[in-house]
């Protein structure tokens, strides 16, 4: 085995993810702790120039027409040539919709092993250790890092990105491909953008956001009447908007929307971490739950164990209130 | 048609998770398992396709917990066979151990889909239905929100999410690995009394498959985030606590 870092790369019209820029910082320190070299992988067509914006010493690039759009088959099947040919020590990848894919199709397919929802990495004493958010962050678990390649998908927002871009001088080099370039099986058709039409949650600066604590449809007028005082929007959680309460623009969290507003109020909302990479750069994170092991209250600012369904009446009362107050 | 959705049980942490006393597991004891979340809603899709395409749907799922409960409303629902895998072990194995307990029932049998939760809240070791796929040589999509069947079974079109309200839209050869984010509807009600009803008369098969060797993870340990670690906690009545919020509001120019 090799002692290299490596990071799986992610990029959108013709720009990297945040993930990435993440990954590669984080790479880079644990390169240096463990003496090694950090490689990005960058996947997909034209996409060569994105290379000087990766802070690596190698960029493996693979440039090709079926890379063109993800398909997690055609990813894989040049990841697996490449890993089983280079043995890295560690591949970072985001735990996201593509990484996900990626970390358990090549787990299975190398034989190596992985670690997904990880939110911390660190080097003691010459061993690396990761540690993962389960249990919807009720509990964490701290796993040493097998002596053998390890496929680790971090969750996004887990490490800081760098605040100005930085340029590196990484040597490219192009990956081997697959000697047979295996018969496509997923074919990427289009992309779907997300419905136009509604309020825009990640321009509004104040939002009321509900979860499964709202427990009912009707219940949500609470939560309108209480934005409508506040001059706000409600979002919520994907509990939700799976029940159909509330239309796919207003979801928060991995697979919606990414929101900073001045004010997130969060009523009826555990805090599981696929909601809380959504809006944990929020200002002013107040949260209301019943349950008071709640983990939104790990990185809520404020916090209330209350029932919401109590509480929203009284509050859009109090902030009508003192609506009326500064206009008399 | 044939369809085959693999769901697994979780802890309800609505009833919370303890550690046990090796600080590196959870204590069976303290839990209460349920239907994984995302495992739901592959069964609804699973119904809707059967409604859809005249589909059979068989439901498997490995011995934990209360599973039996679970296999019984999968009946209810309108599943056309339920399968329960006894492994002699009762709390949930790993990922890749369950994945290849599912690589091995299923080797042999000729299923065109094969849907399951795209994640669950215990998954630790990567998910189920990438693992699946990848030990039986199957295309795989993950975070999938929609399956509709084109050119008979031959091919699936489906969307896939990504962050930000946007998704792909994905032609998979069959037979696939589909990982269910959300179902095209929330997950179908079973009266209770219809589920009794059932449960009376349920044929839940049963199927013994060996526990693999597998490497598992070595945790070191697990622990809690610290109990509102964070937060400044609020207390009082509904009304005091509604006057505090409001009061935080207003020092910061949050309110008109």
């Amino acid at each position: 085995m090799g002692k290299d870092v490596w990071v799986v790369a992610e990029h959108f019209n013709g720009r990297l993810n945040d993930i990435t820029l993440e990954l590669v910082a984080k790479g880079r320190e644990l390169a240096q702790a463990m003496e090694a070299k950090l490689a990005v992988v960058l996947l997909g067509r034209s996409v060569k120039g994105l290379a000087i914006e990766l802070a690596a010493d190698v960029v493996l690039v693979a440039d090709r027409a079926e890379l063109g759009e993800f398909t997690p088959e055609a990813y894989c099947a040049v990841l697996e040539a490449a890993l089983k040919d280079a043995k890295p020590r560690i591949v970072l990848m985001g735990s996201t919709s593509v990484g996900l894919d990626l970390l358990s199709l090549l787990s299975a397919r190398t034989g190596n092993p992985c670690i997904d929802n990880c939110t911390k990495l660190e080097v003691r004493e010459g061993r690396l250790f990761a540690t993962s958010q389960i249990y919807g962050g009720k509990l964490f678990a701290e796993v040493a890092v097998a002596e053998t390649t390890t496929l680790i998908a971090v969750v996004p927002g887990s490490f800081p990105k760098p605040e100005t871009a930085v340029t590196g001088r990484p040597e490219v080099r192009e990956i081997p491909l697959p000697a047979a370039w295996p018969e496509a099986r997923i074919k990427f058709r289009k992309l779907i953008e997300p419905p136009p039409g509604d309020v825009d949650i990640t321009k509004v600066p104040l939002l009321v956001a509900v979860g499964r604590g709202i427990q009912n449809a009707d219940n949500l007028t609470l939560a309108e009447e209480l934005a409508e005082a506040l001059g706000g929007a409600v979002c919520a959680s994907r509990p939700v908007i799976d029940q159909g309460w509330l239309p796919l623009t207003r979801q928060v969290g991995k697979s919606g929307m990414t929101v900073k507003p001045k004010l997130y109020l969060a009523f009826g909302i555990s805090g599981a971490p696929e909601h809380w990479e959504g809006m944990k750069n929020s200002e002013l994170v107040v949260a209301v739950n019943t349950d008071p092991k709640a983990p939104i209250f790990g990185g809520a600012h404020y916090g209330a164990v209350v029932d919401a369904l109590d509480l929203i009446p009284l509050l859009t009362e109090e902030v009508r209130k003192a609506n009326m107050k500064k206009a008399s | 048609m044939n369809i085959a959705v693999l769901t697994k049980q979780v802890p309800d942490l609505v009833e919370g998770v303890e550690i046990d006393s090796t600080g590196k597991a959870v204590d069976p004891d303290s839990i209460r398992y349920i239907l994984s979340e995302s495992d739901d809603h592959a069964l609804e899709e699973a119904l809707l396709l059967k409604e859809r395409a005249q589909a059979r749907v068989e439901v498997f799922s490995l011995e934990t917990g209360e599973v039996r409960d679970s296999l019984c409303a999968a009946l209810a629902k309108g599943a056309d066979r339920v399968v329960l895998i006894r492994t002699g072990q009762d709390t949930p194995p790993s990922n890749h151990a369950a994945a290849k307990i599912f690589a091995s029932v299923l080797q042999g049998l000729s299923f065109d889909l094969i849907l399951t939760g795209v994640r669950a809240i215990d998954d630790l070791d990567g998910s189920l239905g990438g693992l699946l796929a990848g030990y039986l040589n199957l295309p795989y999509v993950g975070l999938v929100r929609k399956v509709e069947m084109t050119n008979g079974t031959a091919m699936a079109v489906v969307q896939k999410e990504f962050p930000g309200g946007y998704a792909a839209e994905m032609e998979v050869k069959l037979p696939a690995v589909l990982g269910i984010q959300a179902a095209e509807q929330p997950p179908r009600y079973v009266p209770v009394s219809r589920l009794r009803q059932v449960m009376k008369a349920a044929k839940v098969e049963e199927q013994e498959a060996a526990l693999p060797a597998t490497e598992a993870l070595e945790v070191e340990r697990l622990f809690k985030p610290e109990e509102g670690a964070g937060a400044t906690m609020l207390s009082g009545t509904p009304e005091e606590i509604a006057r505090q919020v409001v009061s935080l509001l207003s020092d910061r120019r949050l309110v008109r």
